[in-house]
């Protein structure tokens, strides 16, 4: 099966080992990769502050780059949600509207990709630990994969799920909302933080890189010893 | 007081909620009681997703066929010797409503919970001309003691206080001088209330929906008071919003059901009253006048606009109480009498961008409101939309994030640039460094650094790993 991979931004500049995992995993069950080249970002920072011009025009790069791919897979919940509401934001343009929808039909995020069209569960992965799950916002609630990382995680051996309290609330990433409303996001990303301390685990597994950036940065802030690991990483380990 | 609240700017009035802890710790509490409540409510029901549909359809029509409605029910009420006034403003609507009380030369007026006439001011009008002005909702009691707070939630109002500051309100106002238990705080209100439903002059109600083929108001409530305003007193005022109505009876049982779950977890809340036009012959209680307010006060500059959907809301607070802002930052953030995602789209609709436009983002748009609404209002698009607004057609946006998505805007469309620009961000950054990490960012990174680490750009990206490989394996 030919499969593009839509790196994302965030693991292109800084978190390499989550494509570098990506790629590895989806090679290891049978997929041939490429990546097109001309990517960059699906827009989604311009889109989401509101500035819906400088968004269109990163998005017709996207769709550019991707139009030969039979299969988009990326490493990102967020990122796919936005390739998926493509049509959306181009329903009014006669020239894009179809290229939009041909992409966002083609567009996976990672875990779904395994679970839905591959059609496999258990993908050999040994990881020894505890592990708790952050179920990100627009992966469950806008592109509505929730159970697919959990029954990937469930068979990975050695490793034991954690339910997660509160799991529903955002963690307070929201793109520039991190920014620009950096005292309200502190509080929230603290309350996800000593939910995750609570369940004393010894990893926090998460299916979005800006999440996971977020939490993260925040955990090695506040000098807790857990690590956090994309969900990439988890099954591409053994 | 009307729809803002006090005269703080938002990011004092942020501040302030993010430190008071106690409401902090009540608000969330009150959070997920709440949303337990409406999800074990929803799953009893069964087929939760097919009645959020009807309730959506029936909101849909209703909002596209308003006038038609609006006519039916103005017709029914007359036709059952009502009176009904249609007010543009909230001062068309405070003076019609003033006229009926020097008329009748009403000195003391109890009403039930409405929020339609705090965003009108309503109850300061009549005060402003002698009336003594007594809220029965015990939340709203309690607040309206507690020297005029306002409301910090649609349906809860005093949800940011607790017993023991309730019952300091009381001991102070009321003389009261039991214990903070909530049973015995809520009998004396009861003891207070009961006093003033009796000698009140005129009663006024909210309208939850009012229902145009019968020309009946529908009121839902859990303490029965809204059944006391309006049996006593001789004369009932009903002010509603111009949006809270349902064709027919049919319709007003499913959003009634979608209403009480959604807001407390209740099949059906203690009282739901249908109130038809005035006493007539042969009836032992009710009104001899009846007076039906609508009241415009802006929803019609939003029909017909990409914000339509924000009228197909029931007032239920659903989307508040999932919120993660509201749950950090409280009900008075808001500055408005409609907090939460619900009030950060009709706040700056009903009250204009001078006011409310840092409301919109407010919001990480997690869609728990969008999934949470019973009459499927896409709240997290709203808020969205009223960004594209602010930043498009109203180019309120700062210069320097303008600059900045220009930047991007040409960057992400441009390949090349965004290669050279990866390539020189590593050493770009290397000055703030340490340990592959950044703990101290220069410009809009220090906002995100003052709280958390950044990492350092990769050694190696992930793109040149990639064609490396690819060309290794050659």
């Amino acid at each position: 099966m030919k499969v593009s991979i839509f790196a994302t931004c965030l693991v292109d500049m800084f978190q390499t080992e989550v494509g570098k995992a990506t790629v590895e995993l989806l090679e290891r069950l049978g997929c041939e990769l490429d990546f097109p080249i001309t990517q960059v970002c699906c827009g989604q920072p311009a889109y989401n502050s509101g500035y819906v011009k400088e968004a269109r025009e990163a998005m017709k790069n996207m769709i550019r780059t991707f139009e030969r791919a039979q299969y988009v897979v990326t490493p990102s919940g967020s990122c796919a949600t936005m390739f998926r509401d493509y049509p959306h934001v181009f329903k009014n343009d006669s020239e894009w509207r179809e290229k939009a929808e041909s992409l966002a039909a083609k567009t996976y995020e990672l875990t779904q990709f395994i679970v839905e069209v591959l059609g496999v569960e258990d993908v050999g992965a040994k990881l020894r630990g505890k592990a708790t799950y952050h179920t990100s916002c627009h992966m469950t609630r806008l592109l509505k994969v929730g159970d697919a990382p959990f029954k990937l995680l469930q068979h990975v051996e050695g490793l034991e799920v954690e339910p997660l309290v509160n799991s529903h609330n955002c963690c307070g990433f929201g793109g520039t909302f991190a920014v620009k409303m950096g005292d309200i996001s502190e509080r929230m990303v603290d309350e996800k933080v000593n939910h995750i301390d609570e369940s004393e685990v010894d990893y926090l597994i998460g299916g979005d890189c800006g999440c996971l950036m977020n939490i993260g940065g925040r955990i090695e802030r506040r000098g807790k010893e857990i690590k956090v690991l994309h969900i990439a990483e988890v099954l591409n380990s053994h | 007081m009307g729809m803002k609240i006090g005269e703080k700017q938002f990011k004092e009035r942020v501040g302030d909620g993010l430190q008071d802890d106690f409401m902090r710790s009540a608000v969330s509490s009150a959070q997920e009681r709440l949303r337990a409540r409406r999800l074990h409510a929803a799953q009893e029901l069964g087929h939760w997703e097919e009645w959020r549909s009807l309730g959506e359809e029936i909101r849909k029509h209703t909002l596209d066929h308003l006038d038609y409605y609006l006519e039916m029910l103005s017709d029914n009420v007359a036709k059952r010797g009502g009176h009904v006034f249609f007010a543009k403003t909230s001062e068309e609507a405070n003076e019609y409503i003033q006229n009926i009380v020097k008329r009748k030369e009403a000195k003391k007026i109890v009403k039930s919970k409405s929020m339609v006439t705090e965003e009108i001011s309503m109850n300061e009008g009549l005060e402003s001309i002698g009336c003594e002005v007594i809220e029965t909702d015990l939340g709203e009691y309690i607040l309206q003691l507690d020297e005029h707070d306002p409301p910090s939630h649609i349906v809860a109002p005093a949800l940011h206080k607790n017993k023991e500051q309730i019952r300091e309100v009381f001991k102070e106002k009321l003389s009261y001088l039991k214990s903070e238990k909530p049973e015995e705080l809520a009998l004396h209100a009861r003891e207070m209330l009961r006093k003033e439903f009796l000698k009140a002059d005129i009663g006024i109600t909210g309208c939850n929906f009012a229902i145009a083929e019968s020309g009946s108001i529908g009121l839902v409530t859990n303490e029965g008071n809204a059944r006391l305003v309006s049996s006593i007193p001789k004369t009932q005022i009903t002010v509603m919003g111009m949006e809270r109505i349902v064709p027919t009876f049919e319709e007003f049982e499913v959003l009634v059901s979608l209403l009480t779950r959604s807001a407390v977890g209740q099949r059906l809340t203690s009282y739901v009253t249908a109130l038809t036009g005035a006493r007539s012959e042969g009836d032992v209680d009710g009104p001899e006048e009846f007076h039906l307010v609508i009241v415009d006060n802006g929803r019609s500059n939003i029909l017909g606009t990409e914000f339509q959907s924000v009228l197909q809301c029931i007032r239920c607070a659903a989307c508040i109480n999932v919120c993660p802002v509201y749950r950090h930052v409280g009900g008075h953030s808001y500055g408005s009498i409609y907090p939460g995602p619900i009030g950060a789209v009709l706040s700056p609709l009903l009250g204009g961008y001078d006011d409310y436009k840092e409301l919109p983002y407010a919001s990480t748009l997690c869609a728990a409101c969008t999934e949470a609404c019973p009459v499927k209002i896409p709240l997290h698009e709203l808020l969205h939309k009223h960004r594209e607004v602010i930043v498009e057609r109203e180019g309120r946006a700062p210069i320097s994030e303008k600059m900045a998505m220009k930047v991007f805007g040409l960057g992400a469309s441009t390949p090349k640039l965004y290669n050279l620009g990866g390539k020189v961000a590593k050493s770009a950054l290397s000055p703030f460094t340490t340990d592959d990490k950044i703990s101290k960012g220069p410009g809009p990174l220090k906002a995100w650094t003052n709280i958390r680490e950044f990492p350092a750009p990769n050694k190696e990206r992930f793109r040149d790993w990639f064609q490396a490989r690819k060309g290794e394996n050659k």
